[in-house]
């Protein structure tokens, strides 16, 4: 995978940072990555960054969702942080509201409810 | 195939999707000519992710595809094509409808471009290949 997503272990939660031009197949690829890293790093959590993200589509909601899925099997609770408002409109109008997936507002809130254990 | 019928405006950008990474770059280029009529951010963003999924689906379903960005500065729209020449849609009314896939989407693509833009077209014929055609005013 090229560097279309980054993942950094700070203190003991797993921070995924993606990448504007990641791509279909890199984004597939980080849900393998990021859950050999998890159970490889005994991570708590995983708190997956959008920020850089112009647009989330139908394909990449979807996984977003599949690696909250996986966090959850690991006992990693996931929180997505980032997310620019014109992309959460466009993913309402979309219908894809992505009831299972956690939000925080920015990266310091998703880390404080991870150690209060929220 | 019946064709759509030529644009107005000035061709933008021109973009062949044979793989992945080129729908990335053809959706960035439809957010340069949102950009360039100085679209407001909900509206670029809801024409470039409805980009996204019709370029996406040329990728998979159509075996590559030709996306073609035009700008019409005087109506202040960007039009986006996307011409395959794939196996086609045989029934249109259900590719449409919200909440169908045939592919490995969540079924709210094709159904779910049409609602985020100001203009929806498409022709489809069984062995030729689909053209959807999308606009946004900026």
């Amino acid at each position: 995978m090229s560097q279309a997503a980054g993942l950094f272990l700070v203190d003991e939660i797993m921070l995924v940072a993606i990448d504007e031009n990641i791509d279909d197949g890199d984004i597939v690829a980080l849900q393998d990555r990021l859950a050999e890293e998890v159970h490889a790093n005994d991570a708590q959590g995983i708190v997956i960054d959008i920020s850089a993200l112009e647009i989330v589509d139908t394909f990449v909601g979807r996984i977003i969702a599949q690696l909250a899925g996986i966090g959850v099997l690991l006992d990693a609770p996931t929180y997505l942080v980032g997310m620019r408002p014109a992309v959460a409109m466009t993913l309402v109008e979309l219908g894809m509201t992505l009831p299972s997936v956690r939000t925080a507002r920015n990266l310091q809130h998703a880390v404080s409810r991870l150690r209060s254990g929220r | 195939m019946n064709r759509l019928p030529r644009l107005r405006g000035q061709l933008f950008e021109r973009h062949e999707i044979t793989v992945e990474k080129d729908i990335v770059r053809a959706r960035q280029a439809v957010g340069r000519a949102m950009d360039g009529l100085g679209a407001k951010a909900i509206r670029k963003t809801r024409l470039v992710t409805a980009a996204s999924e019709i370029f996406r689906n040329g990728l998979n379903y159509g075996g590559g595809a030709v996306a073609l960005i035009h700008c019409d500065a005087g109506n202040r729209m960007v039009w986006v094509d996307c011409i395959d020449d794939g196996p086609g849609i045989e029934d249109m009314a259900l590719a449409l409808r919200d909440g169908y896939t045939s592919g490995t989407g969540l079924g709210r693509g094709l159904g779910g471009a049409k609602r985020l833009v100001d203009e929806f077209d498409i022709v489809s014929e069984p062995g030729v290949g689909t053209h959807v055609r999308l606009a946004g005013r900026a």
